[in-house]
């Protein structure tokens, strides 16, 4: 088994409610994992767990070959190499796009405005946003304002990129700009985690869906799978729900 | 975003001919307005009419609006507030500095840096809780009681170091409260980028907070300004006591009168300032 990732017997509790009950998921290189499931199932504190913005209570996060779970590890680095892009976009509000996506390559990797302008200008080119580059947040729509969240991430270079639904918090014509990118991400062979409600998006393009119930994998199979013969109970009840 | 884009789009294409809800909104407030010019009137002319009656009102105008004793010391009193404005001007940007460092103190996350939290904590703590007066005094009166030499005696320096002290905590309170305005996720999104935590501090956190506090601070260093006057307890010959000092020569307190509108010569502005800036924050938060 050659995974980028690994996850076994992952386990998170915030106070009493435990939200990871012992998940075990492999990511390999270059696939498309979608994790699906009803809201408040665990998809989004998997996703933070997975690049150490949260700290799992118990269990293993192997990144090639290495548990990056071992307490007492910085997870700083870690976290270079792992990208992830929120739902709300989070981008820095006092910043305009460029000063956005630049900050973190200026700070961690001693970088300058002048080495970084080149790859990042093509970045903002290629995800159709080459003139929006000195715009605010404010002034940007949501679905440009993700893009520009997509390129923050893409700027440091991550080995791989998890996506936390990050197209729920867009007008429905604004959804397809956004998905573009992932497709573009797809086809260059990037390793990528999505927690998404795009049933027909996933189906088209993942390698792998599970199936997330009450913080366990209930379910995981090739999409085509999944989404025609699911075998839970509980999986036919949610996909009867959101098909 | 793009809510707002549609408003404006809206805005712009609104007809010349002014709306039937337009034309009810502008009668309206025409009646309001005329109101509120009639009371106001009528307060103002109470005032006028009736105060004069009072028993007391010829003693009480000759001692305090006296316009030969306000014309022979208003010039004084302005340059006695050029002294106001330098402590202020010097003060101003010690207080904000040192205010940030408490702040930032106060913040300390890391076990090694317990003894700052400490610090921070403490030092808001005393100096929120003593009059400014009593510090100033203390301060004032007690450091260079050590003997000094010149220019180390000097009632400038421990009266600024006094303000620049108690003015500090309010300063790192309010600073603090915008650093704790800033969503956890602008810190979770700077974290995910592996950025330190310093770096996540100083580019995305603070820029913010401190935008945030902006009105706050502003009525703080307007409270300054007006304590600049407190100095004066312990020597410096501020617009305050040279007031003082005319009082005595002339046995009138119209220079009192002359400097409460100095004073207000410049508070005003600046809290109607302080006020629009907080308004229009609030309104773009809502
Ligand atoms: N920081 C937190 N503190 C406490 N509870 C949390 C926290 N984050 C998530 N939860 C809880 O964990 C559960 C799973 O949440 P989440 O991972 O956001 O699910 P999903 O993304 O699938 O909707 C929810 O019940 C949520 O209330
Ligand atoms: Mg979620």
């Amino acid at each position: 088994m050659n995974a980028k990732l690994s996850l076994r017997g992952v386990r998170k509790r915030f106070g009493d409610l435990e939200v990871c009950k012992g998940i075990d998921l492999d990511v390999a290189e270059g696939e498309m994992v979608c994790l699906i499931g009803s809201s408040g199932s665990g998809k989004s504190t998997l996703l933070r767990c997975m690049n150490l913005l949260e700290p799992i209570d118990d269990g293993e996060i192997w990144l090639d070959g290495v548990d990056i779970a071992e307490p007492g590890l910085d997870p700083q680095p870690i976290r270079q190499r792992i990208g992830i892009v929120f739902q709300s976009y989070n981008l820095f509000p006092h910043m305009s796009a460029v000063e956005n996506v630049m900050l973190a390559p200026r700070r961690t990797k001693g970088l300058s405005r002048a080495d970084l302008m080149p790859r990042i200008s093509q970045l903002f080119e290629k995800f159709g946003l080459a003139d929006r580059m000195q715009h605010f947040p404010d002034q940007l729509s949501g679905g440009q304002q993700q893009r520009v969240a997509i390129i923050r991430a893409l700027a440091m270079e991550p080995e791989m990129m998890l996506f936390d639904e990050i197209t729920s918090a867009l007008d429905p014509e604004l959804v397809g700009e956004v998905l573009d990118v992932l497709r573009e991400l797809r086809q260059q062979g990037m390793t990528m985690v999505l927690a998404t409600h795009e049933m027909g998006f996933a189906r088209e393009l993942a390698d792998k869906v599970c199936f997330l119930d009450a913080g366990m994998i209930l379910e995981q199979a090739p999409a085509e799978q999944l989404f025609s013969a699911p075998k839970e109970e509980r999986t036919k009840a949610f996909l009867a729900r959101v098909l | 975003m793009s809510d707002t884009a549609q408003q404006t789009g809206l805005a712009g294409a609104s007809p010349a001919k002014p709306t039937r809800r337009e034309i009810y909104e502008a009668s309206v407030r025409r009646r309001s307005n005329r109101i509120a010019l009639f009371s106001t009137l009528s307060v103002i002319v109470a005032i006028v009419l009736l105060i004069p009656l009072a028993p007391g009102w010829e003693a009480v105008q000759r001692s305090f609006f006296n316009g030969r004793v306000f014309a022979a010391t208003f010039p004084g009193l302005a340059e006695a507030f050029l002294l106001n404005v330098m402590i202020f001007a010097w003060s101003a940007p010690l207080i904000a500095l040192t205010g940030l460092a408490i702040a930032l103190c106060r913040d300390a996350r890391a076990p090694a840096l317990f003894p700052l939290r400490m610090f921070g904590v403490a030092y808001t703590d005393i100096f929120r809780g003593l009059p400014v007066v009593l510090v100033i005094y203390i301060v004032g009166f007690g450091i260079p009681g050590l003997g000094l030499p010149r220019p180390w005696n000097s009632p400038y320096i421990w009266g600024t170091l006094a303000l620049v002290l108690v003015y500090s905590a309010y300063v790192a309170e309010v600073i603090r409260s915008g650093i704790d305005s800033i969503h956890q996720s602008q810190r979770s999104a700077a974290a995910s980028l592996g950025l330190s935590d310093g770096d996540t501090m100083r580019f995305v956190v603070l820029p913010q907070a401190i935008r945030n506090v902006v009105p706050a601070n502003m009525n703080l260093f307007i409270a300054l300004q007006k304590d600049v006057a407190l100095l004066s307890f312990i020597g410096p010959v501020e617009i305050f006591r040279q007031a003082g000092v005319y009082k005595s020569l002339y046995a009138n307190f119209t220079p009192y009168v002359g400097a409460a509108l100095i004073f207000l010569a410049l508070t005003v502005p600046a809290t109607r300032y302080a006020d629009y800036l907080m308004n229009k924050q609030n309104k773009q938060r809502s």
